[in-house]
């Protein structure tokens, strides 16, 4: 240990006080050092191109309502042009399956990048604690500030901060269920202040639980709450790039001059300066080894680089690399082969693949959905001219949105048809009931049931452009014995 | 309420339920106290030789909200139901959540139907709108006996013929959703005689509409037809006011030929159609009913 270096104070950890609940550790708050890097900018640029969806994507609009909606109450969920009903659903089950998938197949390859610089707890938190720099300060001042005791000059601070992160977190608890009703028409409730008991729980509810994560909980959700941490452990293999200390290059760890050449002062390139420990918003020290604390931020990497440019060693004293290449005697070029192996090369097989059949049944998806349901009481009847007759209910669920003119035929027996009309109209974004009869001569069939089809067309040539096909539905006709 | 058939459970759950409850407060309370602690922050077992078990200490907010839980739950157990068959402070149920909704939907298309009970049951047959209303009635409603078309089935009249059990006119047709009909014919054998005379009244029945086999027998069955014209009338032509068919006409509700109506005559019938007051509205009844005018007017089928 150093003695040149100032002795930072630091809050013991409340152990063993004796009380009721002393076995509970209670909260000690990480004060992360900011750092600048490739990384950090990496993470940056995240922020700004996830916020500048989740924030924008509510105020498009799309054929006179909101592009992106979830209206959870009328049970239809609008993506742009795409009206998606319940029967839908088959697609979330599809894109909640390559989220997964697309989970392991990153995380395979090089850890947790979802951690460290997409997931909204990070998101917000950078945020959060941007703002709380402007008012407090960076790292140390913080800590002052925090030990000091109350005064006119703490209380503006902290005020500030807290007005600020308040606002943010509104706007954003605003923008969130901005996606389940319109948001326009809620920004428009909140200024009257005419916003529904409902509506203004809801709100506060968001806002609230952004405030409390990126405002106190920050790390605690990654440590605690959050699964990932406890199966990455799964996950990773002998090749997947993580966040690594290079012990071998690292130790025997030690402060010295500039101008010492490491290696006869019989140390390694670790200069103990503990910044990696600074920079964490974990809070680990990065060099015991992987910890399933560590999301993945790549802080560490940031700002042991710019220590080893300041000292002129080379950089990736802490760097991203595999366990086999710390181990293994590697060059990059050996690491990036090792990238290809079964477990990436299946994962991002099956990705695609999902991706593709996904993205392709979207495209083909007719928005026209024909339900044939027979009538049960009345199996047959027999008509005049002898005529055998059997009454079905078409029902047309029409999920564009304009209106569609349906042109109905039957098939699957010689001469069947249509009794009454065949063309029939239906509202946009809507379903029809109608019933229809349908009738053979005595002649043309046996008794007992003959499998039918029902062809519904749409008419007009709009059809084409909504993507609306023919609907082929099968049904049984019955000939009483 | 909750249907048990034996007074025991609905302590035992509500004794069960307090006892859990104690038991999380009380497992906290207990493993609150940090145990002797071991040079390597285990917790000093070894399992399989080396196996150790570490005990880091749970954050204290963690604590705090299930502290919170607990209150929570026993706030909740005290308002709603949970224990056992308590109903709550609040006396809430899900039965009377759900006719509170039905209510409140009720009242909210209440305005539809307003405009359209201003107007009499014959001018809403060509009215569109009530018309697509009173098809998404019928479907929902009346199509599981009546057939989707409405043409009925075997015991199940036609709705879109000009027989009318109970006649056709709209107060008429309102009156039968509204409260139902209950067709009853007794047995008549014993009014009859003996099976040889219960076939000629068959037979004579069968000739009111021209469908007689035997003459003969029709002209014996005439005179033991009294028994009969009570309620079917002397002719043979029904009485609306009892829902008793026209005999002379070629529509057989419950089956034509000879045996079938023997049958009738030896068992008689009772058919009823379920009532549909308090199921739906007066103003939906109103609609339905200008629906089914329109069938038998022929204007039934959907215009567009």
């Amino acid at each position: 240990m150093a003695n040149s270096r100032k002795v930072i104070p630091i809050e013991a950890v409340a152990s063993d006080d004796g009380g009721l609940f002393s076995l509970y550790e209670s909260h000690q708050k990480i004060y992360p050092r900011t750092v600048k890097g490739r990384f950090a900018t990496l993470r940056w640029l995240a922020v700004f191109f996830t916020q500048l969806l989740f924030y924008g994507l509510p105020w498009l609009s799309w054929n006179g309502r909101q592009a992106v909606l979830f209206d959870l109450g009328a049970r239809k969920f609008y993506l742009f042009g795409l009206v998606l009903w319940p029967q839908d659903f088959i697609y979330l089950a599809a894109l909640l399956v390559i989220a997964a998938l697309s989970l392991f197949f990153f995380t395979a390859v090089a850890g947790r990048l979802w951690c460290g610089y997409a997931c909204p707890q990070t998101v917000y938190t950078e945020i959060f604690m941007w703002v709380e720099r402007r008012f407090e300060g960076d790292r140390v001042a913080q800590m002052k500030l925090d030990a000091a005791p109350w005064s006119a000059a703490k209380l503006v601070r902290k005020a500030g901060k807290h007005a600020s992160w308040a606002l943010i977190a509104l706007f954003t608890g605003f923008t969130f269920i901005g996606y389940f009703t319109p948001i326009r028409e809620l920004a428009g409730q909140i200024l009257t202040l005419q916003l529904s008991g409902w509506g203004l729980f809801w709100w506060l509810f968001y806002s609230f639980a952004t405030w409390g994560n990126a405002g106190f909980m920050r790390e605690q959700v990654c440590k605690y709450m959050c699964p990932y941490a406890r199966f990455q452990g799964a996950m990773f293999d002998k090749d997947t790039l993580i966040v690594t200390y290079d012990a071998k290059r690292g130790e025997p760890r030690g402060s010295r001059g500039r101008k010492v050449i490491p290696s006869e002062a019989g140390l390694g390139s670790c200069i103990d300066c503990g910044l990696c420990v600074d920079v964490c918003p974990t809070g680990i020290d990065i060099r015991k080894g992987q910890q399933y604390e560590c999301i993945g931020c790549a802080a560490c990497i940031d700002v042991c680089d710019t220590v080893m440019d300041k000292m002129n060693y080379p950089r990736g004293l802490v760097r991203y690399a595999t366990d086999r290449a710390i181990s293994e005697p590697s060059t990059a070029g050996s690491v990036l082969s090792h990238v290809l192996r079964p477990r990436t090369i299946i994962y991002g097989a099956l990705l695609l693949g999902l991706i593709g059949a996904l993205l392709g049944s979207l495209t083909l998806r007719n928005p026209l959905k024909v339900d044939v349901i027979r009538d049960r009481n009345a199996l047959a009847r027999i008509v005049e001219a002898g005529d055998i007759e059997n009454t079905y209910r078409l029902h047309f669920m029409n999920s564009t949105e304009r209106a569609l003119s349906l042109h109905v035929e039957v098939e699957g027996i010689d001469g069947i048809r249509i009794e009454g009309p065949a063309r029939y109209e239906v509202e946009p974004a809507s379903n029809r009931a109608v019933p229809i009869n349908v009738r053979i001569s005595p002649d043309a069939g046996q008794p007992g049931s003959h499998p039918i089809r029902f062809v519904v067309r749409p008419d007009g040539s709009d059809a084409n452009l909504l993507g609306v096909k023919r609907r082929d539905e099968k049904s049984t006709f019955i000939v009483p014995r | 309420m909750p249907d048990f058939t034996s007074g025991f459970w609905s302590p035992y759950i509500a004794i069960a339920t307090i006892l859990a409850i104690l038991f999380c407060l009380v497992i906290l309370i207990i493993n609150s106290k940090r145990p002797p602690s071991t040079a390597d922050n285990t917790t000093g077992h070894v399992w399989d030789g080396d196996l150790r078990e570490m005990n880091n200490p749970l954050p204290r907010w963690w604590v705090g909200l299930f502290l919170i839980t607990i209150v929570f739950s026993i706030v909740y157990l005290f308002m709603y139901p949970g224990l056992g068959a308590n109903a709550g402070s609040l006396g809430w149920s899900s039965a009377a959540q759900h006719d509170a909704e039905a209510k409140a939907l009720t009242t909210q298309i209440a305005p539809i139907y307003e405009q359209f009970q201003s107007k009499p049951v014959a001018s809403l047959v060509s009215d569109p709108q009530a018309h697509a209303i009173g098809e998404r009635l019928f479907l929902n409603n009346c199509a599981q006996c009546h057939g989707s078309d409405g043409r009925g089935a075997k015991g199940f009249p036609n709705l879109t013929d000009a027989d009318w059990l109970y006649g056709g006119a709209p107060e008429q047709i309102v009156q039968t959703i509204t409260k139902g009909r209950h067709g009853i014919m007794p047995p008549m054998a014993a009014a009859v005689g003996s099976a040889q005379e219960v076939e000629q009244v068959a037979q004579y029945v069968l000739s009111l509409s021209g469908g007689s086999s035997d003459p003969v027998k029709a002209e014996l069955g005439k005179v033991k037809f009294a028994a009969c014209a009570a309620c079917h009338g002397p002719a043979g032509q029904g009485n609306q006011a009892l829902g008793a068919p026209n005999l002379t006409d070629r529509v057989w509700l419950h089956g034509g030929g000879l045996q079938n109506v023997i049958a009738m005559i030896n068992n008689g019938k009772d058919n009823q159609m379920p009532h549909f007051e308090g199921k739906l509205t007066d103003g939906q009844i109103h609609v339905l009913a200008a629906y089914v005018l329109g069938l038998s007017e022929g204007k039934g089928r959907p215009q567009r």
